[in-house]
């Protein structure tokens, strides 16, 4: 059984489609990289899989029972699905304690809350920066501070939009590792990316995304010998 | 704090310092220090009700300050709120007036009635009118909240529509078939819980009930934007959508925290009414609604030491500049605003933080 099965997804923005019956499946344990020019639907696929977004056409199942298309934003969280941002979202005023504690979600009992936040704190190494507001955090820290709040639930699906967008080389680096880390047999993680090296250091598969529609799927090292790919994406 | 927090006025710069707000235990001791000095010195009436009355749009404003500084949501409206506990508890001083001298009330006889209407049943109880007042106050801003919070009604259309609905009362209101006195509004209120409504011990007590009131309300407040309801509330403040797709419900969020603020501002309606002795659809005009939100805006914007200090300042100055030059109220409360727009944007409160420390240099703690 996958984790998420996209079925004949379509969106449009007046005449415009963001997403033309578009299908995917991603397995539990996968971590799957989205790519493709700007406006081939990339980020629109993460709206429409937050709830943020609502398709003209279409399924989302996650697992074979809930489909999210009729859900509400809060309802797909709760159910286990978390996204991280492009641009990095974090509660500026509030502690980068309190903002995992936020990130915990409403579900989690209080006596868990605090050993699942020490234990995300360490995980994305802001243990020493844990009562600052998150506004004063640089911009590398608050995408960590971001990822370490859509882990503090342990979701089941993970979205990360561009986690690396704007980081330096090294803080790239430690990006990646920091996913590595995140796989688990239970967990699927859809990763959308410019970086060709960070999606190949971390993805399984990666699906080409063109003007809403799939244009290739399989490995990095196939993608980057396909020619209609070459074509649409990587120039010429 | 370096850069980024600046989200538009939803958003003051000292934000942290305002959760563990010092300003607020001073204020609640002023409130009770306040109250027993009215009690204890007995300054003239004059005074006593004018001090009374400050408290209460201190109330008016805290409740505002909480939907608006802390929640993001920029009311309009709040008069309606207020209006409701003040038309509520006119209603049952007219109706205790009623019950214990024989007479009814001036415009109940114009109207040439033989009685009260029929919905003012069981008002000259004042346990009920009081959980009638805040009953209707929270239901009022629950039918209005849900529509507008589901639908995702958001920042300035949200203030418009709230604009709206207090000019709908207010017409509403200046009709004079609705029973509630039409234009000419209730007045002529002679008892107090059977005192008579002039009487020095009358007028103390309602100015320390309105005290104590102020001072419990802050209080709670301070309570609410401190637990992590609080964080919640700063969190959909700044970035709703994020706070939606961690998995809280928004909607039900705000809607609780928007039926607490009506309740409030209908419990300083309550206390205003009594003390001025008339209420008439003049508190629903628009543009006194606008006012609160300037009380609020000029004192600080997101700390509720900010909005008492704003309202207080504002209507004390109003009470004496009125009286001295009226002309030139209107265009002296303009300045004002124009100047802590334009030189202290996170109200009165800057200059304090100016002296300790600038905003732009306060940094990580």
């Amino acid at each position: 059984m996958s984790a998420l099965v996209i079925d004949a997804l379509t969106v449009a923005f007046g005449r415009f489609r963001a997403l033309d019956a578009l299908s995917l499946a991603v397995d539990p344990g996968e971590v799957r990289a989205v790519i493709g020019p700007n406006g081939a639907g990339k980020t629109t696929l993460l709206d429409v899989i937050s709830g943020i977004t609502k398709p003209v056409s279409g399924r989302v199942m996650l697992g074979d029972r809930l489909d999210l298309t009729r859900c509400s934003e809060a309802q797909i969280a709760r159910a286990g699905v978390r996204r991280k941002f492009q641009k990095p979202s974090v509660f500026p005023v509030l502690t980068v304690r309190e903002n995992l504690a936020i990130g915990c979600g409403p579900d989690m009992a209080p006596g868990a809350r605090e050993a699942r936040i020490a234990a995300v704190l360490g995980e994305v190494g802001l243990a020493v920066r844990a009562a600052v507001p998150a506004g004063a955090l640089s911009h590398g820290e608050k995408q960590w501070l971001e990822i370490g709040m859509v882990l503090a639930a342990e979701p089941g699906l993970l979205l990360l939009d561009e986690p690396v967008a704007g980081l330096s080389d090294a803080e790239t680096a430690r990006t990646a590792e920091l996913i590595g880390r995140l796989r688990r047999p239970d967990r699927a993680i859809l990763v959308i990316e410019h970086d060709m090296g960070f999606v190949e250091a971390v993805a399984d598969k990666v699906t080409v995304l063109h003007e809403g529609r799939t244009l290739y799927e399989g490995g990095m090292q196939g993608a980057r010998r396909d020619a209609r790919v070459i074509e649409v994406f990587l120039g010429r | 704090m370096s850069g980024a927090v600046h989200t538009g006025l939803a958003a003051p710069a000292h934000e942290r310092r305002a959760l563990r707000d010092p300003l607020v235990a001073v204020l609640v001791g002023l409130c009770l220090a306040a109250a027993l000095g009215l009690v204890l010195g007995r300054p003239a009436p004059y005074l006593v009700n004018a001090v009374g009355q400050l408290a209460a749009f201190a109330i008016l404003a805290v409740s505002l300050d909480l939907v608006w500084g802390y929640l993001g949501i920029l009311s309009l409206g709040h008069g309606l709120f207020f209006a409701i506990g003040g038309y509520v508890c006119a209603m049952h001083l007219l109706a205790h007036g009623t019950v214990m001298t024989g007479t009814l009330p001036d415009f109940v006889q114009f109207m040439g009635w033989k009685g009260l209407p029929a919905y003012w049943a069981g008002l000259e109880h004042a346990p009920y009118a009081l959980l009638l007042a805040l009953g209707l106050a929270g239901l009022v801003a629950f039918l209005f909240g849900l529509v507008a919070f589901r639908s995702r009604v958001n920042g300035v259309y949200f203030s418009i529509i709230s604009q709206a609905l207090v000019y709908v009362a207010m017409l509403l209101m200046y009709r004079n078939d609705t029973g509630l006195g039409g234009n000419n509004g209730m007045t002529g209120f002679p008892l107090l819980f059977g005192w008579p409504m002039g009487a020095p011990a009358v007028v103390t007590g309602l100015a320390v009930a309105a005290l104590l009131t102020l001072a419990a309300v802050l209080a709670g407040a301070r309570w609410l934007v401190g637990s992590a309801v609080g964080r919640r509330m700063l969190a959909c403040r700044d970035d709703e959508t994020r706070l939606r797709t961690l998995g809280y419900s928004t909607t039900r969020l705000k809607l609780r925290v928007w039926c607490l603020s009506a309740m409030i501002a209908a419990l300083a309606g309550i206390l205003y009414v009594p003390q001025v002795g008339i209420i008439n659809p003049r508190v629903l005009a628009p543009d006194l609604s606008i006012e609160i939100a300037v009380w609020v805006a000029i004192g600080g914007l997101g700390r509720l030491g900010g909005a008492v200090i704003g309202a207080v300042l504002v209507n004390a100055l109003k009470f004496w500049l009125s009286a001295a030059m009226p002309e030139a109220w209107p265009f002296i409360l303009s300045g004002l605003v124009l100047l802590v727009v334009l030189a202290l944007p996170n109200g009165l409160l800057d200059l304090a933080g100016l002296r300790i420390r600038p905003s732009w240099a306060s940094g990580a703690r």
